[in-house]
């Protein structure tokens, strides 16, 4: 037998893998032929909606649904599980009841019908005052974490930075709303089209609740309109959409309005830091005091990884959660990170403007602080950094470019340049998959996964066409539903993977079975076999075609497992990442112009380019968003989400994302690591390299995102 | 709560004179006569409840049933089954409901299907015929000009709509056509990438 190892092709045999490829379902997605969870349309489906409170903090007092009973087209009410009288609201938007009806309009009639009072509370939803939170109870007990000597350092340092920083609360603005249609094709059986970035993982969230076998439960979600880690349960709202189907014999249709979506479909926590930085005269760090504080809702909890990246050796990092009665906060695409990183590298820009040094220079001088001696993967990363800034460097032409804060105005625009490094680890998540190959030598391919729109299906198909050198468009793939082989939630960064390992491995195992039949057959050595442009060869020399070995398998196909992580190589985890922004300011009207903003990124071995380069851009303008412009506004009156529409909840539109350069750093090194996740690494610095541009063209800082025209007005008026 | 639809004036069921008939007291019978009258004559110029209407979508015309209050996005998506256009449950600010109106980009959730009685509908739906693609929609799969997928029929329409009218359109021009549509997943690169490959093309 030969000797057989499951790998990667060396990189030179690759002829899809690592490519430009279209994805496999850009057609579905671009004719609205793609159905969501909203799409699904059977006959006599209902719709619904909820009633969710108006308060912030409030108690029940009374609660009566049966005037919607008699409002025309109104079917069935179904009350949230501790929400009835007595029941408690932490927060603006907790759904009270859900009611279906023949159509959108006669179910928010019905809603109105309700009868319902409350006991109004005293709420809290302030994210940045921290003294108030103190007077008012509503701060948790603050933890600390302590190495060297703070103290010493600061008193011993050439330059030190004492300030205030902060990012505020984004959501996630799924533009599909959070929910599902569901629909009970047989007694006791449900089958849920959830929006959802965890279909192997939901239908036991829904069958517990109902009081059903899970066995009993599909979930699918052939497509998603926006998963950024807010997608990963059947939530309450769910089970009411299930629970009203079974209750009215119809198909129901419930999806969170836009205002309630933004409420209560998750956000992405604040972080606000107190902080004081120290170095030595050649701009080494040397200490780090901090205490940030902020809030992910009525659970009270905050932020970590402060500092981010560059770990000073002697640091005093406290910690403090705010109690709120603000939507709670879910996973947020990286999460912790971005915030981290913008509390981070904004203080070390200041630093370096405080010494009068360039902060690429002072960035370089302190990458032996990036993460700890003792983890190899951590010095590997030391190394990548300094060689993706100086492709960053060169893509910008930062030497050319940089000058001082406040020195480089160009007509009535003051431009800057700033820089951010960040991190994410990425590794492989759990999955499992069958692949099959047909006596006709086709390819299926099935695993209980989703695509967030990373290409899920197109990076499964480059595996195996890869494996079996089959055009990618011979590979059918099969997703989106839990019927299939279960793999683990979307989240992480750990789709891609997840699933090309696990495809990968039993592509290999199926294509070793089929070399061993050829080798009989032909009496050839099965060692010498390769799969390539649909011919088996022996060296160079054709031995039969694709489907010619593939009949070898007999009428029932050949039928094969995969499963993963594995530590064979395949996958790894753990990247850096460098960003950096030239922008222009109007002194006038505060309004922040991109310019150019250049990203390179590290990820192991690439899948498909033009989906790793998308993955890149779409979070370089996440990450133009948060900086900018959108932000959650809460008002301490009424414990309110104020700006909780699409309108004043400001995202970039098509025209203010300027010039984007991204650059896969994929050296033969990076090549042979594996493949690692992308989804979040790149959408970690951008807030802070935007932040730190802005301060170079103002010449100071504006201490918390995002850099809204009033905060750049506001921050230019300080003398 | 948001919603496009109009709130209920009154209830669909209602009807005035079956409720005046049963009145039935024959000292009323003047008033409910003219009560009748009225009715007759008001519902001459107003449209309440249900009611039948012809839509030509996509070139066909189709019988629907709206209420005032029903927008035209409702009937596309849960009468016809023309669900490529989004609804993003906001108003007339994310373009992800855009069809072509009389080959004007508008919003399908601000226009009531009464209102688009007589024009041209075009989805988009209509933009594939079988395996016959709009060059757009060919253009959006080489650009990438997708991630998520929920905003890019919107996106399509909106560029189809905006290079049939402007089919030499420079960047700044484009930047500035298609700023009515939202992107969350940040596909705006690839977007305009393809709508400047097209316009060098003469709009295709």
């Amino acid at each position: 037998m030969p000797e057989r190892t499951v790998a990667w092709k060396p990189r030179s045999e690759n002829k899809v893998l690592g490519t430009y490829v279209d994805r496999i379902d850009g057609v579905e997605k671009a004719t609205g032929r793609a159905k969501y969870s909203t799409d699904i349309n059977p006959a006599g489906t209902l719709f619904a909606k909820l009633l969710v409170s108006p308060h912030a903090y409030a108690k029940i007092k009374s609660l009566d649904v049966e005037p919607a009973s008699h409002i025309p087209g109104v079917r069935s009410a179904y009350i949230f599980p501790g929400r009835e009288p007595g029941g408690q609201i932490l927060f603006e938007g907790h759904p009270i009841v859900a009611i279906a009806a023949d159509t959108p309009a006669q179910a928010d009639d019905g809603i109105k019908a309700i009868k319902i009072e409350y006991e109004v509370l005293d709420h809290f939803v302030s994210e940045t005052d921290l003294a108030a939170a103190y007077e008012r109870g509503r701060a948790k007990p603050q933890k600390t974490a302590q190495e060297g000597d703070v103290g010493a350092a600061i008193a011993d340092a050439d330059g030190t930075v004492t300030g205030f920083y902060g990012i505020h609360t984004i959501t996630h603005m799924c533009l599909e709303p959070h929910g599902s249609h569901c629909q009970w094709p047989a007694e006791g059986e449900l089958l849920a089209h959830l929006s959802t970035q965890n279909v192997s993982g939901t239908p036991n969230q829904f069958a517990q609740p109902l009081g059903i076998d899970a066995a009993k439960v599909t979930v699918s979600c052939d497509y998603i309109g926006g998963g950024f880690g807010s997608k990963f349960s059947a939530d309450e709202w769910g089970v009411a959409c299930a629970a009203l189907s079974r209750q009215t014999g119809h198909p129901v249709r419930l999806h969170l309005d836009r205002a309630t979506e933004m409420k209560i479909g998750g956000v992405r926590p604040s972080g606000f830091l107190d902080v004081t930085i120290a170095c030595d005269a050649d701009g080494k760090i040397t200490a780090w005091d901090g205490h940030h504080w902020g809030t992910s809702g009525p659970d009270g909890g905050t932020i970590n990884q402060v500092p981010y990246v560059i770990i000073p050796k002697n640091r005093r990092v406290r910690t403090t959660g705010i109690v709120t009665n603000c939507g709670p906060s879910r996973a947020w695409r990286a999460p912790n990170h971005p915030q981290a990183c913008a509390l981070t590298d904004t203080v070390i820009d200041d630093l370096a403007a405080e010494m009068e040094m360039d902060p690429y220079d002072m960035f370089l001088a302190n990458l032996d602080l990036v993460g700890s001696d003792a983890n190899e993967k951590d010095v590997y990363r030391r190394g990548i950094y300094a060689a993706e800034m100086e492709v960053a460097a060169k893509l910008m032409d930062w030497k050319g470019k940089w000058k001082g804060r406040g020195k480089w105005t160009e007509g009535n625009e003051l431009h800057g340049l700033g820089m951010a490094l960040h991190t994410w680890g990425g590794r492989a998540g759990g999955g499992k998959c069958t692949v099959r190959i047909r006596p006709d030598g086709t390819v299926e391919a099935m695993s209980g996964t989703q695509d967030l729109g990373t290409g899920t299906r197109t990076a499964i198909a480059i595996t195996l066409a890869e494996t079996f050198g089959i055009p990618v468009t011979a590979v059918k793939v099969n997703i989106g539903t839990s019927k299939y082989p279960a793999c683990g939630g979307s989240g992480g960064s750990t789709t891609i993977g997840g699933v090309t390992g696990p495809h990968r491995r039993a592509g290999l195992e199926a294509l070793w079975k089929i070399f061993d039949l050829v080798a009989a057959k032909f009496k050839v050595d099965a060692g010498t076999l390769t799969a390539v442009d649909g011919q088996v060869l022996s060296g160079d020399k054709k031995v039969c075609s694709w489907p010619d070995a593939a009949r070898l398998v007999g009428p029932m196909g050949l039928e094969v497992s995969g499963e993963g992580p594995k530590d064979d190589g395949l996958t790894n985890d753990q990247v850096a990442g460098v960003q950096m922004a030239h922008v222009a300011v109007d002194p006038e009207t505060g309004i922040t112009r991109m310019v150019k903003y250049v990203a390179v990124q590290d990820i192991g071995t690439i899948i498909n380019r033009k989906a790793a380069e998308s993955q890149i851009l779409g979070a370089m303008i996440m990450c133009i968003a948060y900086a900018l412009s959108e932000e959650r506004i809460m008002d301490d009156v009424s414990g309110r989400f104020i700006n909780a529409n699409l309108k004043d909840y400001k995202l970039p539109r098509i025209g203010d994302i300027g010039e984007l350069v991204v650059e896969l750093y994929e050296p033969d090194s990076e090549y042979s690591r594996g493949v690692v996740g992308l989804g979040e690494p790149p959408v970690i610095s951008g807030g802070a390299a935007i932040s730190n541009a802005v301060a170079n063209a103002l010449g100071k800082r504006i201490p918390v995102l995002p850099l809204t025209p009033k905060r750049v007005l506001d921050t230019l008026s300080i003398a | 709560m948001q919603d496009k639809s109009q709130p209920s004036r009154g209830r669909p069921s209602f009807n005035r004179r079956d409720f005046l008939k049963g009145s039935g007291a024959a000292v009323a019978a003047t008033a409910a006569l003219d009560a009748q009258r009225e009715a007759q004559a008001a519902e001459e110029k107003t449209v309440s409840g249900s009611t039948k209407l012809t839509l030509n979508v996509n070139g066909k015309d189709h019988e629907v049933t709206v209420e005032p209050r029903t927008t035209l996005l409702e009937v596309l998506r849960y009468q016809l089954n023309l669900t490529g256009a989004k609804d993003l449950q906001d108003v007339a600010v994310d373009g992800a409901d855009t069809v072509m109106i009389d080959g004007k980009a508008t919003y399908a959730g601000t226009v009531l299907a009464l209102q688009a009685k007589g024009k041209q509908i075009r989805t988009v739906e209509s933009l594939a015929a079988g395996d016959k693609l709009d060059p757009v929609v060919t253009c959006f799969v080489k650009h990438d000009a997708m991630q998520c997928g929920y905003c890019t029929p919107g996106f399509v329409v909106a560029t189809r709509a905006f290079l049939d009218k402007h089919p030499h359109a420079t960047l700044e021009e484009i930047r500035a056509g298609l700023g009515g549509n939202i992107c969350r997943c940040g596909t705006y690169d690839g977007i305009t990438k393809c709508s400047l490959e097209l316009a060098q093309k003469g709009g295709a």
